[in-house]
């Protein structure tokens, strides 16, 4: 009623049910409304909401999730009820819904009887009979017993002599106040026995077969006399109804207990939603109807949308006598045995949560702990109000002052596959990048490297070789003659406006406003608590546009890194920034050679050494296609990097391939780099620093303005930043020569069997070099810089010590002389 | 009592009835030697090891709620001492050291099950990282193992090692780290405790603090004034809330952090195991559920609940790891309140004010920190002076740049 109000006025709906078919508690029942069986009524109804356009029917479909802001989350079951579903199809799905206004109606769950053996099979809840027999026409059993403490039960009486089944009497715990539908049931010749209980359940392997009853004492706390047996072999029960409060609870709202109806009400909404109906705690069906137009009313009139009359079908009026509340049921008098069970998944008894109150486990999440009460996959749907009862008895207090335990989400078990969705698997868990070059690196074999989210060429095997043995060949040609690796990569960020380089002085730790146009500059950034965060080589393009290059894995957390500060601190900047790391393809040749492999491409560019000195940029065409060529180097050897558009990419790569084949080029990938880089002592971030170095641990003092402020800058001079005695960048280099410490290895000063071992630093890289010869590393050591010439001993894990001598961190070509040449 | 096998026997004999109070709840006394804010696993710690260890028994812990409803309730267990820095290893491997024998010297049963954490790696750096980490663990006398695939592959065999977008490499194994039941911490501490002459009272919310000349007073709290000689706060997400009574801004925000579980499912996994290439951990507790968990929310709050998107990415992050998992049922998910500082590491020391210290900044790693936590902080508010294995943790280092920052990102606490 309250969808086909909303639909009417004009509102987007959507109603979402966690059942097969709409109707809810309507399809287990007899009633009529509107003149009509329900089932038809409902039918009626869905045919009419799904004729609106705005109006979405989600059956199978639980709201799962009531979050901040009026988020829900739904999830859809698509293929769990067809035996052979379209292969592509997705079994299941989230709808993730921003609702301005939402309505529950969600229901009520009955509730178990907490008496001496429920737990046999047979023993079923009155309204699962009642589902069983009037919605799927099958019958639980043969005769049958009602056992209850309210009306509600009572129509399971007449659905089951509908089926013919035979109805061998009601047990009901009330005395007083023979209620009307008593009466009824005694009309149609069922025997009702008021005041009476279950005191034992006696079954079979199939089930029940005979029930013991009892005559209750007033307060309902004992038996005072055994009334006989009574032979069936379905024993319903019902204790009364929980309004499914549970989204209510989710959104914020706090239950408030209803002492009349011994449940848990909605309390204050806290978001834009309201209950109606049975989980607002309306019971009866005509009012519920009436209830849930005023809802919808409220609910459009709260959004601006003015709620059009919708009548609202007559049901058969019928007053019910109130229940009676008795949570826990005594037993047997004579022979209290069995268990009375108040969570079916968990086991846990009434015994147990009043061992839990006398062991102090008081506060009713601590008897939840305790018990396990609540920990089953209903979380407690059938039995936590009764828990909650028999502990509130347990201390002498009410209900309403045990209060609940927290309700959260998921209402009912929701998948990982639901959730994840599609970003599974090797593709879409996290995007691959790939350069415009990837696919030339497959063909030759290439072995890759994941950076991030990029693949990046790790080395090239040829036939017969290993990693070593390529690595090695790879450097050597690069120090000898040319080689080539596709940097692209790299993070870049096109940086613009009036103040860019005033946004470059204060990120970098170095001047950039002397940086003239076509000339690049190496910098690095710190966290505001001075420690290296990444680095790079900014050029400048022209007056007001710069190009940032950043790490490759640190691209993004850069450019975020900019904004923040752009955004949140220095909004008077006129600066903006671009991502243009996937724009460029990025290819570097390296080498004494590369000049005239170069030359032997561009057309308008003068690479003499006058016109484009280290460190500066041109713009021309190489192999024919518009390019800009930085002279930057990360190997110490001469080296360009040629930028072209990333469609280009792969084209002037398999150009430069060819054309450099009489100088032997060779392609090396980001191992040959790391070593080369190592050898003339070039900090990787990230691998030679680990968030906890600053530029002087690293040696890097020139870079370090020491007039203008920066980021960090601050922090160097605190007392423990500023210390001497802090972890300094050096190299090392074994006894053994050939021996490569293994990256990681931490340092020591001298064996020693006892533990701890002081450590006095650890190795960051560590390679054999072919150039050199013998194996290099960089290390992070206590005081480094003061203790060159000593030694160090890296323990290893099967127990050996290698002995090094720490040394500086260029072991080649200190004075830059090839790279500027 | 003392729980022992002969003490069931004996209980079952009389149905059970005379088992007493795991712990009392006294009415507050006016006022204590020693007065505890948070009845957590480390302020109940604390409380232990204040009697047992340093003869102080005038204590009180209070808690405004129930004891072990805030984090220690809420965590997913995972206890380690897989630390990399030295201000760090030496304090978590004596807290693992304690766990080892805290069965024993509570007599009760925590569940400490050692049952080994596995830390994957999926790149070259990242293995590199791992070997400087164990080879520090080893160098520190604590327990370490690089595992290679092929013995990954014996006892994970449900990871998927070939086709991941992110293929496993390998892991580290601290082979002494596992789980222990939270509740039951709390729960032990609590009764030791307690038979040490420690007050524990709950529903007893903290308010104000009173501060005279400098050093305190006394508390009020919502069942009246208390008076204290000395006042510890172990109160993890709300320790700027309560030092902000005490005029104190602390270095660190509070954040969300979620963790859930799964149905209940036959043994699949039966150590911690976490992803590299993303954010995930899981175990399974011996009733059956996966349990586990992944990054921040990522944005300051108290409320004790998270939102969708970080659960999606936990699921997914899941689904790479253990592809197996599609199908497995989630059946709840919380959240906790993180005391997030600016290096990932804690706080347990003196502050400015004469009587009062401070134990918090647990960030999501506190759990396996808790009998160590209440030893050193025990020590620290008998003696007046840290014990060597929290020096590295005083308040006052962030601004002497003393930082002690395991991950390396930088004073952003949402990132630790
Ligand atoms: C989802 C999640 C997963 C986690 N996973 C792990 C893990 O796997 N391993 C691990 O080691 N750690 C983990 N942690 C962290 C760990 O749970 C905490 O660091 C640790 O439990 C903190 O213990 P505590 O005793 O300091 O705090 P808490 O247990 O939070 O106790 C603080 C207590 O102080 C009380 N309090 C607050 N304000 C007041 C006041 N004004 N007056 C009186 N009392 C007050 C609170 O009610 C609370 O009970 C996780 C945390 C979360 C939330």
């Amino acid at each position: 009623m309250a969808a086909l109000t909303a639909a009417r006025s004009g509102a987007r709906v959507i109603v979402a049910d966690e059942q097969s078919e709409f109707g809810g508690g309507l399809l287990g029942t007899g009633i009529e409304v509107g003149g009509m069986v329900a089932r038809k009524w409902v039918q009626k109804m869905v045919e009419a909401l799904a004729k609106w356009p705005e109006v979405m029917m989600l059956s199978r479909s639980t709201v799962t999730g009531y979050h901040d802001h009026n988020f829900l989350v739904i999830n859809e079951r698509r293929t769990h009820h067809l035996s052979n579903p379209a292969s592509l199809m997705s079994r299941e799905r989230m709808w993730r819904v921003r609702a301005k206004q939402v309505v529950l109606a969600t229901g009520a769950i009955e509730r178990p009887l907490v008496f001496t053996d429920n737990d046999r099979p047979g023993v079923m809840l009155a309204s699962a009979v009642s589902v069983y027999m009037k919605r799927y026409a099958a019958v639980p059993g043969r005769s049958l017993v009602v056992f209850t403490n309210n009306d509600s039960a009572y129509r399971v009486v007449h659905d089951a002599i509908d089926a013919g089944v035979v109805v061998k009497g009601v047990v009901d715990l009330r005395d007083d106040g023979v209620s009307a539908a008593a009466d009824a049931a005694r009309c149609a010749g069922v025997p009702v026995y008021l005041g009476h209980a279950v005191t034992a359940v006696k079954s079979n392997f199939r089930g029940v077969k005979r029930i013991n009853i009892g005559r209750l004492s007033a307060d309902g706390r004992s038996v005072v006399a055994h009334k006989g047996a009574i032979e069936c072999d379905v024993l319903a029960m019902s204790g009364g109804w929980n309004p499914t409060v549970h989204l209510h609870a989710q959104s914020g709202g706090r239950p408030v207990f209803d002492e009349t109806n011994a449940c848990f009400f909605p309390g204050v909404s806290v978001q834009a939603e309201r209950s109606t109906g049975a989980c607002a705690g309306e019971f009866d069906l005509s009012l519920c109807l009436v209830r849930a137009v005023e809802a919808a009313s409220e609910a459009l009139r709260q959004v601006g949308i003015d709620p059009v009359t919708v009548d609202t079908p007559g049901t058969a009026q019928h007053s019910e006598a109130p229940l009676r509340a008795l949570w826990s049921i005594p037993g047997d008098p004579v022979m209290p045995r069995g268990k009375k069970f108040v969570d079916y998944q968990n086991d846990t008894t009434e015994a147990d949560i009043r061992l839990a109150a006398r062991e102090g486990y008081r506060s009713i999440e601590h008897v939840k702990r305790y018990t396990a009460l609540g920990f089953g996959t209903d979380q407690g749907k059938l039995g936590n109000v009764n828990g909650m009862a028999i502990l509130a008895d347990a201390l002498g207090q009410s209900p309403g002052a045990i209060g609940t335990t927290t309700y959260r989400p998921n209402y009912t078990p929701v998948t990982f596959g639901a959730i994840a969705g599609r970003a599974v698997g090797e593709v879409l868990f996290d995007p691959i990048r790939r350069t415009p070059m990837h696919e030339w690196h497959v063909e030759k074999g290439a072995a890759f490297e994941d950076v991030g989210q990029w693949k990046r060429p790790w080395y090239y095997p040829l036939p017969g070789e290993d990693r070593e043995k390529a690595v090695s060949r790879e450097c050597l040609a690069t120090r000898q003659s040319v080689g080539i690796l596709d940097a692209s990569t790299l993070g870049k960020i096109e940086i613009t406006g009036r103040d860019a380089a005033e946004l470059l002085d204060r990120i970098y730790t170095n001047a950039w406003k002397s940086l003239s146009v076509g000339r690049c500059r190496y910098g690095l950034m710190l966290g505001e608590d001075g420690m290296v965060m990444d680095d790079g080589v900014t050029s400048r393009l022209s007056e007001h546009r710069y190009l940032m290059t950043t790490t490759t894995g640190g691209a993004a957390h850069v450019l975020n890194w900019l904004e923040r500060w752009l955004q949140t601190e220095w909004p008077e900047l006129e600066v903006f920034l671009t991502s243009v790391t996937d724009r460029w393809s990025v290819t570097s040749i390296a080498g004494p050679k590369s000049r005239e492999l170069l030359e032997s491409l561009s057309e308008g560019i003068d690479l003499s050494p006058e016109t484009l000195p280290f460190m500066s940029f041109c713009e021309g065409h190489v192999a024919g296609i518009a390019a800009r060529v930085f002279r930057i180097s990360f190997s110490g050897e001469v080296a360009y990097e040629i930028n072209v558009s990333a469609d280009q990419g792969l084209s002037l790569w398999r150009t430069v391939m060819e054309a450099g084949k009489p100088f032997g080029i060779t392609p090396y990938g980001t191992d040959a780099m790391h070593v080369l880089r190592a050898e003339k002592g070039y900090v990787i971030v990230g691998q030679d620093t680990d968030g906890s170095v600053t530029p002087i641990d690293l040696g890097m003092d020139w870079i370090v303005s020491k007039k203008k402020d920066f980021i960090g800058k601050r922090s160097l001079s605190r007392a423990d930043t500023a210390r001497a005695n802090r972890k300094q960048l050096v190299g090392l280099k074994t006894e053994n020569s050939t021996v490569v410490l293994p990256e990681g290895a931490q340092l020591v000063n001298g064996f020693s069997s006892s533990r701890p071992v002081p450590m006095v630093g650890h190795v960051t890289s560590s390679y054999f070099s072919a150039t050199l010869g013998y194996s290099i590393a960089l290390a992070l050591i206590k005081g480094g810089r003061a203790r060159l010439g000593g030694t160090v001993y890296a323990p290893l894990l099967d127990g050996q010590l290698i002995k090094a001598t720490i040394t500086e961190p260029v072991f080649y070509d200190s004075d830059n002389v090839r790279q500027r040449d | 009592m003392k729980h022992s096998a002969l003490q069931i026997f004996r209980q079952a004999w009389s149905s059970h009835r005379k088992w007493p109070r795991t712990w009392s709840s006294p009415e507050p006394k006016p006022a204590y030697d020693v007065v505890i804010v948070g009845g957590g696993g480390h302020g109940l710690a604390t409380a232990f090891y204040l009697a047992s260890e340093h003869g102080i028994r005038n204590v009180a812990v209070l808690e405004k709620g129930w004891i072990g409803g805030g984090n220690t309730g809420r965590n997913t267990t995972i206890v380690r001492s897989n630390y990399l820095l030295d201000g760090n290893e030496p304090f978590y491997e004596w807290s693992l050291k304690l766990w080892e024998g805290l069965e024993q010297s509570l007599n009760y049963n925590v569940m400490m099950s050692q049952r080994g954490v596995i830390n994957l790696f999926h790149s070259d750096s990242q293995r590199d990282g791992f070997i400087r980490r164990g080879n520090a663990m080893l160098m520190h006398g604590a327990d370490a193992k690089l595992m290679d695939r092929d013995e990954l592959e014996k006892v994970l065999p449900y990871l998927d090692f070939d086709n991941a977008r992110f293929p496993v490499l390998g892991g580290l194994c601290q082979p002494r780290g596992g789980t222990a039941r939270h509740d039951a911490v709390a729960w032990g501490f609590a009764r030791a405790a307690d038979q040490l002459g420690v007050d524990i009272i709950q529903n007893c919310e903290v308010t104000g603090m009173r501060i005279k000349d400098g050093a305190i007073d006394g508390l009020d709290t919502t069942r009246g004034f208390i008076g204290a000689g000395k006042v510890g706060l172990a109160v993890a997400g709300n320790s700027s809330r309560l030092a902000s009574m005490a005029g104190l801004r602390l270095p660190l925000e509070s954040h969300v952090l979620q963790a859930f579980v799964s149905e209940s499912i036959k043994p699949l996994v039966d150590t911690v195991v976490t992803f590299g290439a993303g954010h995930f951990y899981v175990s399974q507790s011996d009733k059956g559920g996966l349990v586990f968990g992944g990054d921040l929310d990522g944005y300051n709050s108290y409320a004790q609940r998270g939102n969708l998107p970080t659960a999606e990415h936990i699921m997914e992050s899941g689904m790479a790891m253990m592809p197996c998992l599609g199908r497995v049922r989630v059946v709840r998910h919380w959240g906790g309140v993180m005391d997030m500082t600016m290096d990932g590491s804690p706080i347990i020391g003196l502050t400015p004010v004469t009587g009062l210290y401070l134990n918090g900044g647990w960030c999501y790693g506190g759990f396996k920190a808790t009998p160590g936590s209440g030893w050193v902080f025990a020590y620290t508010l008998a003696r007046g002076e840290p014990h060597r294995l929290n020096a590295a943790y005083r308040l006052d280092r962030f601004s002497a740049g003393r930082i002690i920052d395991e991950k390396g990102v930088g004073p952003q606490p949402n990132l630790h």
